[in-house]
Protein backbone atom coordinates (compact mmCIF):
# COMPACT_ATOMS: atom_id res chain seq x y z
CA UNK A 1 0.00 0.00 0.00
CA UNK A 2 0.75 3.89 -0.87
CA UNK A 3 1.64 5.69 2.56
CA UNK A 4 1.74 8.66 0.68
CA UNK A 5 -1.50 8.92 -1.08
CA UNK A 6 -3.39 7.53 2.16
CA UNK A 7 -5.75 10.58 2.94
CA UNK A 8 -6.28 10.94 6.34
CA UNK A 9 -8.29 13.91 6.21
CA UNK A 10 -11.92 12.44 6.25
CA UNK A 11 -10.88 10.53 9.46
CA UNK A 12 -9.39 13.59 10.87
CA UNK A 13 -11.82 13.97 14.27
CA UNK A 14 -11.55 10.07 14.75
CA UNK A 15 -7.54 10.36 14.63
CA UNK A 16 -8.15 13.39 17.00
CA UNK A 17 -10.49 11.43 19.70
CA UNK A 18 -8.40 8.97 19.37
CA UNK A 19 -5.20 10.24 20.36
CA UNK A 20 -6.99 12.59 23.01
CA UNK A 21 -8.49 9.75 24.71
CA UNK A 22 -4.77 8.10 24.89
CA UNK A 23 -3.37 11.43 26.36
CA UNK A 24 -6.85 11.74 29.18
CA UNK A 25 -5.67 7.94 30.11
CA UNK A 26 -2.73 9.11 30.81
CA UNK A 27 -3.76 12.24 32.15
CA UNK A 28 -5.80 10.42 34.75
CA UNK A 29 -2.99 8.22 36.59
CA UNK A 30 -1.37 11.53 37.34
CA UNK A 31 -4.22 13.10 38.95
CA UNK A 32 -5.80 12.41 42.66
CA UNK A 33 -9.70 11.96 43.55
CA UNK A 34 -9.92 15.41 44.02
CA UNK A 35 -8.80 16.80 41.06
CA UNK A 36 -10.42 14.30 38.84
CA UNK A 37 -12.53 17.65 38.07
CA UNK A 38 -10.20 18.53 35.20
CA UNK A 39 -11.07 14.85 33.64
CA UNK A 40 -14.34 16.60 33.60
CA UNK A 41 -13.42 19.25 31.57
CA UNK A 42 -10.67 17.95 29.39
CA UNK A 43 -13.47 15.58 28.22
CA UNK A 44 -15.85 18.34 27.01
CA UNK A 45 -12.60 20.15 25.36
CA UNK A 46 -11.80 17.23 23.48
CA UNK A 47 -15.43 17.00 22.36
CA UNK A 48 -15.38 20.64 21.46
CA UNK A 49 -12.21 19.71 19.95
CA UNK A 50 -14.01 16.72 17.58
CA UNK A 51 -16.69 18.96 16.51
CA UNK A 52 -13.79 21.71 15.21
CA UNK A 53 -12.11 18.90 13.11
CA UNK A 54 -15.46 17.76 12.05
CA UNK A 55 -16.35 21.36 10.69
CA UNK A 56 -12.90 21.27 9.08
CA UNK A 57 -13.13 17.59 7.68
CA UNK A 58 -16.71 18.76 6.39
CA UNK A 59 -17.28 17.21 2.76
CA UNK A 60 -20.73 18.21 0.79
CA UNK A 61 -19.21 14.80 -1.51
CA UNK A 62 -18.34 11.05 -0.29
CA UNK A 63 -15.00 10.87 0.14
CA UNK A 64 -13.41 7.52 1.17
CA UNK A 65 -10.23 6.56 2.42
CA UNK A 66 -8.10 3.63 4.10
CA UNK A 67 -9.00 1.59 0.68
CA UNK A 68 -12.52 2.27 0.70
CA UNK A 69 -13.19 1.11 4.23
CA UNK A 70 -13.69 4.35 5.65
CA UNK A 71 -16.31 7.32 3.98
CA UNK A 72 -16.71 10.92 5.39
CA UNK A 73 -19.92 11.70 3.77
CA UNK A 74 -22.75 14.66 4.59
CA UNK A 75 -24.65 11.69 6.62
CA UNK A 76 -22.23 10.88 8.33
CA UNK A 77 -20.97 14.31 9.00
CA UNK A 78 -24.61 15.37 10.25
CA UNK A 79 -24.96 12.86 12.55
CA UNK A 80 -21.21 12.83 13.63
CA UNK A 81 -22.27 16.58 14.84
CA UNK A 82 -24.93 15.10 17.00
CA UNK A 83 -23.21 12.61 18.66
CA UNK A 84 -20.50 15.19 19.75
CA UNK A 85 -23.06 17.71 20.72
CA UNK A 86 -25.41 15.01 22.91
CA UNK A 87 -22.44 12.84 24.10
CA UNK A 88 -21.51 16.41 26.00
CA UNK A 89 -24.76 17.02 26.87
CA UNK A 90 -24.11 13.64 28.90
CA UNK A 91 -21.09 14.40 30.58
CA UNK A 92 -22.80 17.29 31.76
CA UNK A 93 -26.36 15.86 33.11
CA UNK A 94 -24.17 13.22 34.92
CA UNK A 95 -21.21 15.30 36.45
CA UNK A 96 -23.20 15.07 39.85
CA UNK A 97 -24.77 11.91 39.41
CA UNK A 98 -21.56 9.99 39.22
CA UNK A 99 -19.81 12.44 41.73
CA UNK A 100 -22.38 11.24 43.99
CA UNK A 101 -22.06 7.55 43.74
CA UNK A 102 -18.38 6.57 43.82
CA UNK A 103 -18.46 6.29 39.95
CA UNK A 104 -16.70 9.79 39.37
CA UNK A 105 -13.64 7.94 38.06
CA UNK A 106 -10.94 8.39 35.25
CA UNK A 107 -12.76 5.01 33.56
CA UNK A 108 -15.86 6.99 33.19
CA UNK A 109 -14.69 9.51 30.89
CA UNK A 110 -12.61 7.47 28.58
CA UNK A 111 -14.87 4.64 28.48
CA UNK A 112 -17.28 7.30 27.40
CA UNK A 113 -15.04 8.66 24.71
CA UNK A 114 -14.04 5.48 23.64
CA UNK A 115 -18.11 3.98 22.75
CA UNK A 116 -18.15 7.53 21.04
CA UNK A 117 -14.98 7.10 19.03
CA UNK A 118 -16.73 3.42 18.15
CA UNK A 119 -20.04 5.20 17.11
CA UNK A 120 -17.80 7.31 14.75
CA UNK A 121 -16.39 3.99 13.39
CA UNK A 122 -20.04 3.12 12.70
CA UNK A 123 -21.30 5.53 10.95
CA UNK A 124 -18.23 6.44 8.69
CA UNK A 125 -17.97 2.67 8.11
CA UNK A 126 -18.35 1.59 4.12
CA UNK A 127 -17.12 -1.95 4.82
CA UNK A 128 -18.04 -4.78 6.87
CA UNK A 129 -15.32 -5.05 8.51
CA UNK A 130 -14.86 -1.47 10.13
CA UNK A 131 -18.88 -1.04 10.45
CA UNK A 132 -18.03 -4.33 13.04
CA UNK A 133 -14.92 -2.90 14.87
CA UNK A 134 -16.72 0.23 15.08
CA UNK A 135 -20.10 -1.93 16.63
CA UNK A 136 -17.63 -3.79 19.20
CA UNK A 137 -15.81 -1.08 20.48
CA UNK A 138 -19.40 1.07 21.17
CA UNK A 139 -20.50 -2.49 22.58
CA UNK A 140 -17.60 -3.52 24.98
CA UNK A 141 -17.47 0.51 26.14
CA UNK A 142 -20.95 0.09 27.10
CA UNK A 143 -20.88 -3.13 28.91
CA UNK A 144 -18.14 -2.08 30.95
CA UNK A 145 -19.78 1.31 31.57
CA UNK A 146 -23.31 -0.34 33.09
CA UNK A 147 -21.52 -2.56 35.29
CA UNK A 148 -19.32 0.38 36.59
CA UNK A 149 -20.75 0.35 39.81
CA UNK A 150 -19.24 -2.92 41.17
CA UNK A 151 -21.26 -2.74 44.41
CA UNK A 152 -24.61 -2.95 42.99
CA UNK A 153 -26.73 -6.21 42.21
CA UNK A 154 -29.07 -5.08 39.64
CA UNK A 155 -26.50 -2.96 37.34
CA UNK A 156 -24.25 -5.89 37.17
CA UNK A 157 -26.98 -8.45 36.74
CA UNK A 158 -28.24 -5.60 33.99
CA UNK A 159 -24.55 -5.96 32.17
CA UNK A 160 -24.29 -9.23 31.90
CA UNK A 161 -28.16 -9.46 30.27
CA UNK A 162 -26.81 -7.01 27.81
CA UNK A 163 -23.36 -8.56 27.38
CA UNK A 164 -24.96 -12.19 26.71
CA UNK A 165 -27.73 -10.49 24.29
CA UNK A 166 -25.08 -8.27 22.71
CA UNK A 167 -22.85 -10.97 21.82
CA UNK A 168 -25.26 -12.83 20.58
CA UNK A 169 -26.42 -9.87 18.04
CA UNK A 170 -23.23 -9.73 16.70
CA UNK A 171 -23.22 -13.17 16.13
CA UNK A 172 -25.76 -13.41 14.32
CA UNK A 173 -24.97 -10.40 12.52
CA UNK A 174 -21.56 -11.44 11.67
CA UNK A 175 -23.45 -14.75 10.47
CA UNK A 176 -25.11 -12.51 8.26
CA UNK A 177 -22.15 -11.11 6.71
CA UNK A 178 -20.25 -14.19 6.22
CA UNK A 179 -23.33 -15.26 3.85
CA UNK A 180 -23.48 -12.07 2.21
CA UNK A 181 -20.13 -12.47 1.74
CA UNK A 182 -20.16 -15.84 0.27
CA UNK A 183 -23.12 -14.75 -2.13
CA UNK A 184 -21.66 -11.22 -3.18
CA UNK A 185 -17.46 -11.96 -3.21
CA UNK A 186 -16.73 -8.82 -1.38
CA UNK A 187 -17.25 -7.13 2.07
CA UNK A 188 -17.49 -3.78 0.43
CA UNK A 189 -20.73 -2.17 0.80
CA UNK A 190 -20.37 -0.43 -2.36
CA UNK A 191 -19.71 -3.75 -4.42
CA UNK A 192 -21.85 -5.86 -2.59
CA UNK A 193 -24.88 -2.96 -3.57
CA UNK A 194 -23.01 -3.90 -7.24
CA UNK A 195 -23.13 -7.25 -7.71
CA UNK A 196 -26.74 -7.98 -6.12
CA UNK A 197 -28.06 -5.01 -8.40
CA UNK A 198 -26.55 -6.59 -11.11
CA UNK A 199 -28.66 -10.25 -10.07
CA UNK A 200 -25.05 -11.75 -10.07
CA UNK A 201 -25.24 -12.95 -6.48
CA UNK A 202 -26.88 -16.25 -5.35
CA UNK A 203 -30.13 -15.57 -4.74
CA UNK A 204 -30.54 -18.12 -1.36
CA UNK A 205 -27.30 -17.19 0.01
CA UNK A 206 -28.15 -14.00 -0.03
CA UNK A 207 -31.92 -13.88 1.25
CA UNK A 208 -30.39 -16.55 4.46
CA UNK A 209 -27.52 -13.64 5.10
CA UNK A 210 -30.38 -11.01 5.14
CA UNK A 211 -32.72 -12.55 7.86
CA UNK A 212 -29.57 -13.06 9.62
CA UNK A 213 -29.06 -9.70 9.76
CA UNK A 214 -32.17 -7.91 10.03
CA UNK A 215 -32.16 -9.75 13.05
CA UNK A 216 -29.07 -8.90 14.10
CA UNK A 217 -29.68 -5.05 13.49
CA UNK A 218 -33.03 -5.01 15.17
CA UNK A 219 -31.72 -6.76 18.18
CA UNK A 220 -29.09 -3.66 18.20
CA UNK A 221 -32.20 -1.15 17.99
CA UNK A 222 -34.28 -3.05 20.25
CA UNK A 223 -36.87 -3.35 18.36
CA UNK A 224 -39.55 -6.26 19.15
CA UNK A 225 -38.99 -9.40 18.70
CA UNK A 226 -35.70 -8.68 20.16
CA UNK A 227 -36.18 -6.55 23.05
CA UNK A 228 -35.65 -8.06 25.53
CA UNK A 229 -32.77 -6.83 26.59
CA UNK A 230 -33.84 -3.20 26.71
CA UNK A 231 -36.04 -2.86 29.69
CA UNK A 232 -34.03 -4.67 31.73
CA UNK A 233 -30.61 -2.87 31.05
CA UNK A 234 -32.17 0.32 31.36
CA UNK A 235 -33.90 -0.70 35.01
CA UNK A 236 -30.54 -1.92 35.74
CA UNK A 237 -27.96 0.24 34.78
CA UNK A 238 -27.63 3.58 37.10
CA UNK A 239 -29.52 6.46 35.25
CA UNK A 240 -26.65 7.87 34.37
CA UNK A 241 -25.81 4.86 32.17
CA UNK A 242 -28.83 4.70 30.76
CA UNK A 243 -29.05 8.17 29.73
CA UNK A 244 -25.65 7.53 27.54
CA UNK A 245 -27.46 3.65 26.60
CA UNK A 246 -30.36 5.15 24.94
CA UNK A 247 -29.14 8.48 23.77
CA UNK A 248 -25.82 8.30 20.83
CA UNK A 249 -26.04 4.74 20.12
CA UNK A 250 -29.69 5.27 18.68
CA UNK A 251 -28.21 7.55 16.04
CA UNK A 252 -25.11 5.26 15.23
CA UNK A 253 -27.86 2.25 15.15
CA UNK A 254 -29.74 4.73 12.47
CA UNK A 255 -26.93 4.99 10.39
CA UNK A 256 -25.74 1.16 10.67
CA UNK A 257 -29.15 0.24 9.44
CA UNK A 258 -28.77 2.91 6.27
CA UNK A 259 -25.30 1.67 5.89
CA UNK A 260 -25.98 -1.77 5.56
CA UNK A 261 -29.91 -2.06 4.28
CA UNK A 262 -29.86 1.03 2.51
CA UNK A 263 -27.20 1.24 0.57
CA UNK A 264 -25.34 -2.12 0.62
CA UNK A 265 -29.10 -4.43 0.07
CA UNK A 266 -31.01 -1.48 -1.96
CA UNK A 267 -31.88 -3.78 -4.25
CA UNK A 268 -33.57 -6.38 -2.05
CA UNK A 269 -35.47 -3.97 -0.82
CA UNK A 270 -38.88 -5.60 -1.97
CA UNK A 271 -37.20 -8.62 0.52
CA UNK A 272 -36.62 -6.94 3.80
CA UNK A 273 -39.45 -4.16 3.65
CA UNK A 274 -41.57 -6.84 4.94
CA UNK A 275 -39.31 -8.10 7.37
CA UNK A 276 -38.79 -4.57 8.74
CA UNK A 277 -42.85 -4.04 8.56
CA UNK A 278 -43.73 -7.22 11.04
CA UNK A 279 -40.98 -5.59 13.60
CA UNK A 280 -42.43 -1.96 13.24
CA UNK A 281 -45.98 -2.86 14.01
CA UNK A 282 -44.90 -5.40 16.79
CA UNK A 283 -42.53 -2.61 18.34
CA UNK A 284 -45.17 0.55 18.54
CA UNK A 285 -48.23 -2.55 19.46
CA UNK A 286 -46.11 -4.12 22.52
CA UNK A 287 -43.76 -1.24 23.31
CA UNK A 288 -47.12 1.37 24.17
CA UNK A 289 -48.90 -1.72 25.65
CA UNK A 290 -46.55 -2.86 27.67
CA UNK A 291 -45.27 0.96 29.19
CA UNK A 292 -48.93 1.51 30.47
CA UNK A 293 -48.42 -0.92 33.48
CA UNK A 294 -44.78 0.26 34.14
CA UNK A 295 -44.42 2.10 37.71
CA UNK A 296 -40.95 2.15 37.26
CA UNK A 297 -40.20 5.16 35.02
CA UNK A 298 -37.07 3.91 33.81
CA UNK A 299 -38.75 1.06 32.44
CA UNK A 300 -41.61 2.72 31.53
CA UNK A 301 -39.03 4.95 28.93
CA UNK A 302 -37.56 1.75 28.05
CA UNK A 303 -40.83 0.03 26.56
CA UNK A 304 -41.59 3.46 24.81
CA UNK A 305 -38.10 3.40 23.47
CA UNK A 306 -39.17 0.04 21.63
CA UNK A 307 -42.11 2.19 20.49
CA UNK A 308 -40.14 4.70 18.92
CA UNK A 309 -38.15 2.85 17.40
CA UNK A 310 -41.08 0.90 15.55
CA UNK A 311 -41.83 4.48 14.10
CA UNK A 312 -38.05 5.13 13.22
CA UNK A 313 -38.54 1.82 10.95
CA UNK A 314 -42.17 2.66 9.69
CA UNK A 315 -39.78 6.06 8.11
CA UNK A 316 -36.99 3.64 7.14
CA UNK A 317 -38.97 0.91 5.41
CA UNK A 318 -40.34 3.07 2.64
CA UNK A 319 -37.27 2.89 1.55
CA UNK A 320 -37.06 6.35 -0.61
CA UNK A 321 -35.18 9.55 0.24
CA UNK A 322 -38.50 10.73 1.98
CA UNK A 323 -38.68 7.67 4.49
CA UNK A 324 -34.94 7.73 5.33
CA UNK A 325 -35.00 11.35 6.27
CA UNK A 326 -37.66 11.48 8.35
CA UNK A 327 -36.20 8.16 10.20
CA UNK A 328 -32.92 10.10 10.39
CA UNK A 329 -35.09 13.40 12.12
CA UNK A 330 -37.12 11.54 14.17
CA UNK A 331 -34.04 9.74 15.41
CA UNK A 332 -32.48 12.85 16.82
CA UNK A 333 -35.47 13.93 17.55
CA UNK A 334 -35.89 10.94 19.80
CA UNK A 335 -32.22 11.31 21.26
CA UNK A 336 -32.99 14.82 22.49
CA UNK A 337 -36.73 14.10 23.81
CA UNK A 338 -34.69 11.08 25.89
CA UNK A 339 -31.99 13.32 26.72
CA UNK A 340 -34.76 15.82 28.39
CA UNK A 341 -36.53 13.28 30.06
CA UNK A 342 -33.61 11.20 31.60
CA UNK A 343 -31.77 14.32 32.24
CA UNK A 344 -34.80 15.35 34.46
CA UNK A 345 -34.45 12.14 36.54
CA UNK A 346 -31.04 12.60 36.83
CA UNK A 347 -31.34 16.63 38.19
CA UNK A 348 -34.21 14.62 40.99
CA UNK A 349 -31.58 12.01 42.20
CA UNK A 350 -29.00 12.84 44.42
CA UNK A 351 -26.79 11.05 46.99
CA UNK A 352 -28.81 8.02 48.46
CA UNK A 353 -32.23 8.66 46.21
CA UNK A 354 -32.81 7.02 42.87
CA UNK A 355 -35.44 9.35 41.36
CA UNK A 356 -36.80 5.90 39.58
CA UNK A 357 -40.83 5.93 40.32
CA UNK A 358 -43.28 7.50 37.87
CA UNK A 359 -44.51 8.36 42.11
CA UNK A 360 -41.28 9.93 42.49
CA UNK A 361 -42.41 12.88 39.96
CA UNK A 362 -45.26 13.53 42.55
CA UNK A 363 -45.78 17.13 43.03
CA UNK A 364 -43.14 18.10 41.16
CA UNK A 365 -44.82 21.34 40.29
CA UNK A 366 -44.72 22.52 43.22
CA UNK A 367 -41.29 21.56 44.21
CA UNK A 368 -39.99 23.01 41.41
CA UNK A 369 -42.22 24.30 38.63
CA UNK A 370 -39.17 24.87 35.84
CA UNK A 371 -38.24 21.19 35.48
CA UNK A 372 -41.73 20.28 35.97
CA UNK A 373 -42.35 22.71 32.89
CA UNK A 374 -38.85 20.58 31.24
CA UNK A 375 -40.35 16.92 31.56
CA UNK A 376 -44.08 18.20 30.65
CA UNK A 377 -42.27 19.04 27.23
CA UNK A 378 -40.31 16.18 27.01
CA UNK A 379 -43.13 14.03 28.00
CA UNK A 380 -45.60 15.71 25.41
CA UNK A 381 -42.94 15.73 22.79
CA UNK A 382 -42.69 11.75 23.04
CA UNK A 383 -46.55 11.86 22.92
CA UNK A 384 -46.60 13.72 19.93
CA UNK A 385 -48.58 16.29 21.09
CA UNK A 386 -48.22 19.63 18.82
CA UNK A 387 -46.71 21.79 18.52
CA UNK A 388 -43.29 20.06 20.12
CA UNK A 389 -40.74 18.17 18.37
CA UNK A 390 -41.93 14.86 18.32
CA UNK A 391 -44.98 15.65 17.06
CA UNK A 392 -43.58 16.46 13.48
CA UNK A 393 -41.05 13.65 13.11
CA UNK A 394 -43.77 11.28 13.99
CA UNK A 395 -45.87 13.42 11.39
CA UNK A 396 -43.27 13.25 9.32
CA UNK A 397 -42.47 9.20 9.04
CA UNK A 398 -46.55 8.21 9.07
CA UNK A 399 -46.80 10.77 6.06
CA UNK A 400 -43.69 9.08 4.56
CA UNK A 401 -45.60 5.48 4.63
CA UNK A 402 -48.38 6.53 3.67
CA UNK A 403 -46.88 8.59 0.40
CA UNK A 404 -45.37 4.84 -0.45
CA UNK A 405 -48.83 3.35 -0.04
CA UNK A 406 -48.72 2.27 2.96
CA UNK A 407 -51.65 3.45 4.13
CA UNK A 408 -52.80 0.45 6.76
CA UNK A 409 -49.24 0.96 8.23
CA UNK A 410 -49.54 4.63 8.46
CA UNK A 411 -53.61 4.55 10.23
CA UNK A 412 -51.66 1.52 12.86
CA UNK A 413 -48.93 4.58 13.63
CA UNK A 414 -51.47 6.97 14.19
CA UNK A 415 -53.57 4.76 16.49
CA UNK A 416 -50.31 3.19 18.09
CA UNK A 417 -49.23 7.21 18.90
CA UNK A 418 -52.64 7.90 20.48
CA UNK A 419 -52.60 4.44 22.58
CA UNK A 420 -48.78 5.99 23.53
CA UNK A 421 -49.94 9.29 24.97
CA UNK A 422 -51.80 7.94 28.25
CA UNK A 423 -49.10 6.87 29.79
CA UNK A 424 -46.66 10.05 28.94
CA UNK A 425 -50.17 12.05 30.35
CA UNK A 426 -50.33 10.20 33.61
CA UNK A 427 -46.24 11.21 34.15
CA UNK A 428 -47.86 14.73 33.45
CA UNK A 429 -50.68 14.17 35.64
CA UNK A 430 -48.37 13.14 38.56
CA UNK A 431 -46.34 16.08 38.24
CA UNK A 432 -48.79 18.44 38.05
CA UNK A 433 -51.70 17.43 39.78
CA UNK A 434 -50.91 15.16 42.77
CA UNK A 435 -49.22 16.30 45.92
CA UNK A 436 -45.77 15.70 46.33
CA UNK A 437 -44.67 13.26 49.34
CA UNK A 438 -41.07 14.73 49.62
CA UNK A 439 -39.82 18.19 49.91
CA UNK A 440 -36.29 17.59 49.11
CA UNK A 441 -34.41 20.61 47.85
CA UNK A 442 -33.85 20.04 44.31
CA UNK A 443 -29.89 20.84 43.85
CA UNK A 444 -28.22 21.25 40.14
CA UNK A 445 -25.47 22.78 38.94
CA UNK A 446 -25.43 25.43 36.73
CA UNK A 447 -24.08 24.16 33.44
CA UNK A 448 -26.44 21.23 33.66
CA UNK A 449 -29.59 23.68 34.50
CA UNK A 450 -28.29 25.84 31.50
CA UNK A 451 -27.77 22.71 29.18
CA UNK A 452 -31.06 20.74 30.51
CA UNK A 453 -33.36 24.16 29.48
CA UNK A 454 -31.80 24.75 26.14
CA UNK A 455 -32.28 20.88 25.68
CA UNK A 456 -35.95 21.29 26.58
CA UNK A 457 -36.60 24.42 24.43
CA UNK A 458 -35.01 22.55 21.59
CA UNK A 459 -37.71 20.32 21.52
CA UNK A 460 -40.60 23.37 21.53
CA UNK A 461 -38.02 25.67 18.57
CA UNK A 462 -37.71 22.29 16.43
CA UNK A 463 -41.41 21.57 16.95
CA UNK A 464 -42.23 25.32 15.48
CA UNK A 465 -39.82 25.22 13.25
CA UNK A 466 -38.84 22.18 11.95
CA UNK A 467 -38.09 22.79 8.57
CA UNK A 468 -34.00 23.92 8.72
CA UNK A 469 -33.06 20.07 10.32
CA UNK A 470 -36.13 18.44 7.67
CA UNK A 471 -34.29 20.03 5.24
CA UNK A 472 -30.51 19.25 6.50
CA UNK A 473 -31.80 15.68 6.62
CA UNK A 474 -32.76 15.56 3.43
CA UNK A 475 -29.57 16.76 1.76
CA UNK A 476 -27.61 14.49 3.98
CA UNK A 477 -29.47 11.56 2.30
CA UNK A 478 -29.72 12.63 -0.66
CA UNK A 479 -25.84 13.30 -0.79
CA UNK A 480 -24.96 10.48 0.53
CA UNK A 481 -27.31 7.44 -0.35
CA UNK A 482 -26.70 8.30 -4.17
CA UNK A 483 -28.78 5.30 -5.76
CA UNK A 484 -32.22 7.42 -3.89
CA UNK B 1 -13.96 -34.55 -1.88
CA UNK B 2 -15.28 -31.88 0.83
CA UNK B 3 -17.07 -29.18 -0.81
CA UNK B 4 -18.19 -25.88 0.17
CA UNK B 5 -21.48 -27.33 1.30
CA UNK B 6 -19.66 -29.51 3.89
CA UNK B 7 -18.49 -26.54 5.50
CA UNK B 8 -21.42 -24.35 5.34
CA UNK B 9 -23.47 -26.89 7.23
CA UNK B 10 -21.05 -27.65 9.66
CA UNK B 11 -20.90 -24.30 10.43
CA UNK B 12 -24.53 -24.05 10.41
CA UNK B 13 -24.17 -26.62 13.07
CA UNK B 14 -22.27 -25.27 15.21
CA UNK B 15 -23.46 -21.92 15.04
CA UNK B 16 -27.51 -24.12 15.90
CA UNK B 17 -25.43 -25.81 19.18
CA UNK B 18 -24.56 -22.06 20.19
CA UNK B 19 -27.73 -20.48 19.94
CA UNK B 20 -29.93 -23.26 21.60
CA UNK B 21 -26.84 -23.00 24.48
CA UNK B 22 -27.33 -19.69 24.88
CA UNK B 23 -31.48 -20.09 25.13
CA UNK B 24 -31.65 -23.80 26.77
CA UNK B 25 -29.30 -23.18 29.26
CA UNK B 26 -30.79 -22.45 32.79
CA UNK B 27 -27.45 -23.60 34.74
CA UNK B 28 -24.17 -21.51 34.09
CA UNK B 29 -23.57 -18.50 32.90
CA UNK B 30 -19.73 -19.68 32.33
CA UNK B 31 -21.89 -21.63 29.45
CA UNK B 32 -23.11 -18.96 28.04
CA UNK B 33 -19.67 -17.06 27.67
CA UNK B 34 -18.60 -21.15 25.83
CA UNK B 35 -21.82 -20.75 23.93
CA UNK B 36 -20.75 -17.02 22.46
CA UNK B 37 -16.92 -18.51 21.61
CA UNK B 38 -18.47 -21.20 19.55
CA UNK B 39 -20.91 -18.76 17.76
CA UNK B 40 -17.90 -16.08 16.51
CA UNK B 41 -15.86 -19.81 16.03
CA UNK B 42 -19.08 -21.10 13.76
CA UNK B 43 -18.84 -17.43 11.68
CA UNK B 44 -15.15 -17.80 11.23
CA UNK B 45 -15.77 -21.30 10.09
CA UNK B 46 -18.08 -19.38 7.12
CA UNK B 47 -15.83 -16.85 6.28
CA UNK B 48 -12.69 -19.14 5.49
CA UNK B 49 -15.04 -21.35 3.98
CA UNK B 50 -16.57 -18.51 1.97
CA UNK B 51 -12.71 -16.84 1.26
CA UNK B 52 -10.77 -20.26 0.43
CA UNK B 53 -13.46 -21.40 -2.57
CA UNK B 54 -13.57 -17.89 -3.40
CA UNK B 55 -10.29 -17.03 -3.72
CA UNK B 56 -10.34 -13.88 -2.06
CA UNK B 57 -8.39 -13.51 1.03
CA UNK B 58 -10.84 -10.55 2.84
CA UNK B 59 -12.88 -13.11 4.40
CA UNK B 60 -9.67 -14.40 6.09
CA UNK B 61 -8.61 -10.89 7.20
CA UNK B 62 -11.95 -10.38 8.78
CA UNK B 63 -11.48 -13.61 11.12
CA UNK B 64 -8.25 -12.24 12.53
CA UNK B 65 -10.58 -9.30 13.40
CA UNK B 66 -13.18 -11.40 14.54
CA UNK B 67 -10.68 -13.19 16.82
CA UNK B 68 -9.45 -10.31 18.60
CA UNK B 69 -12.31 -8.78 19.25
CA UNK B 70 -13.81 -11.93 20.74
CA UNK B 71 -10.71 -12.15 22.51
CA UNK B 72 -11.90 -8.71 24.25
CA UNK B 73 -15.64 -9.38 24.43
CA UNK B 74 -14.71 -12.82 26.07
CA UNK B 75 -12.50 -10.61 28.70
CA UNK B 76 -14.78 -8.31 29.53
CA UNK B 77 -17.58 -10.85 29.80
CA UNK B 78 -15.84 -13.07 32.41
CA UNK B 79 -14.66 -9.43 34.53
CA UNK B 80 -18.63 -9.19 34.48
CA UNK B 81 -19.06 -12.33 35.64
CA UNK B 82 -16.49 -12.06 38.70
CA UNK B 83 -18.06 -8.68 39.35
CA UNK B 84 -21.49 -10.42 39.45
CA UNK B 85 -20.45 -13.32 41.31
CA UNK B 86 -19.08 -11.08 43.97
CA UNK B 87 -22.75 -9.54 44.93
CA UNK B 88 -24.46 -12.89 44.28
CA UNK B 89 -22.50 -15.54 45.36
CA UNK B 90 -23.69 -17.60 42.50
CA UNK B 91 -23.45 -17.45 38.85
CA UNK B 92 -26.77 -19.53 38.32
CA UNK B 93 -28.81 -18.50 35.21
CA UNK B 94 -31.98 -18.85 36.96
CA UNK B 95 -30.98 -16.50 39.92
CA UNK B 96 -30.28 -13.15 37.65
CA UNK B 97 -34.29 -12.33 38.48
CA UNK B 98 -34.23 -9.06 40.12
CA UNK B 99 -34.94 -7.08 37.41
CA UNK B 100 -38.71 -7.77 36.78
CA UNK B 101 -41.86 -5.81 35.52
Amino acid sequence: MNWATLNLMPALPELFLLSAVLVLLVIDMLLDDERRGVLYGLSLATLAGCAAMQYLAWTPVPVETFQKMFVADPLSGVIKFFLYGVTAAVLIYTRQYVADRQMFKGEYFTLTLFALLGMNVMVSASHFMTLYIGLELLSLALYALIALRRDSVPATEAAMKYFVLGALASGLLLYGMSMVYGATGSLDIATIARVIASGNGNTVLLVFGLVFLVAGLCFKLGAVPFHMWVPDVYQGAPTAITLMIGSAPKLAAFVFLTRILGQGMEALLSQWQGMLMIVAVLSMALGNLTAIVQTNIKRMLAYSTISHMGFLLVGFLTGNAEGMSSAMYYAIIYVLMSLAAFGVLLALSRAGFECEKVADLKGLNQRNSWYAFLMLLAMFSMAGIPPLAGFYAKFAVIRAAANAGMVPLAVFAVLMSLIGAFYYLRVVKAMYFDDAEEDAAIEVRADMRLVLSLNGLALLALGVLPQQLVALCMTAVKQSLTSL
Amino acid sequence: MLTLTHFLVLAAILFAISVLGIFLNRKNIIVLLMSIELMLLAVNCNFIAFSHYLSDTAGQIFVFFILTVAAAESAIGLAILVVLFRNLRTINVEDLGSLKG
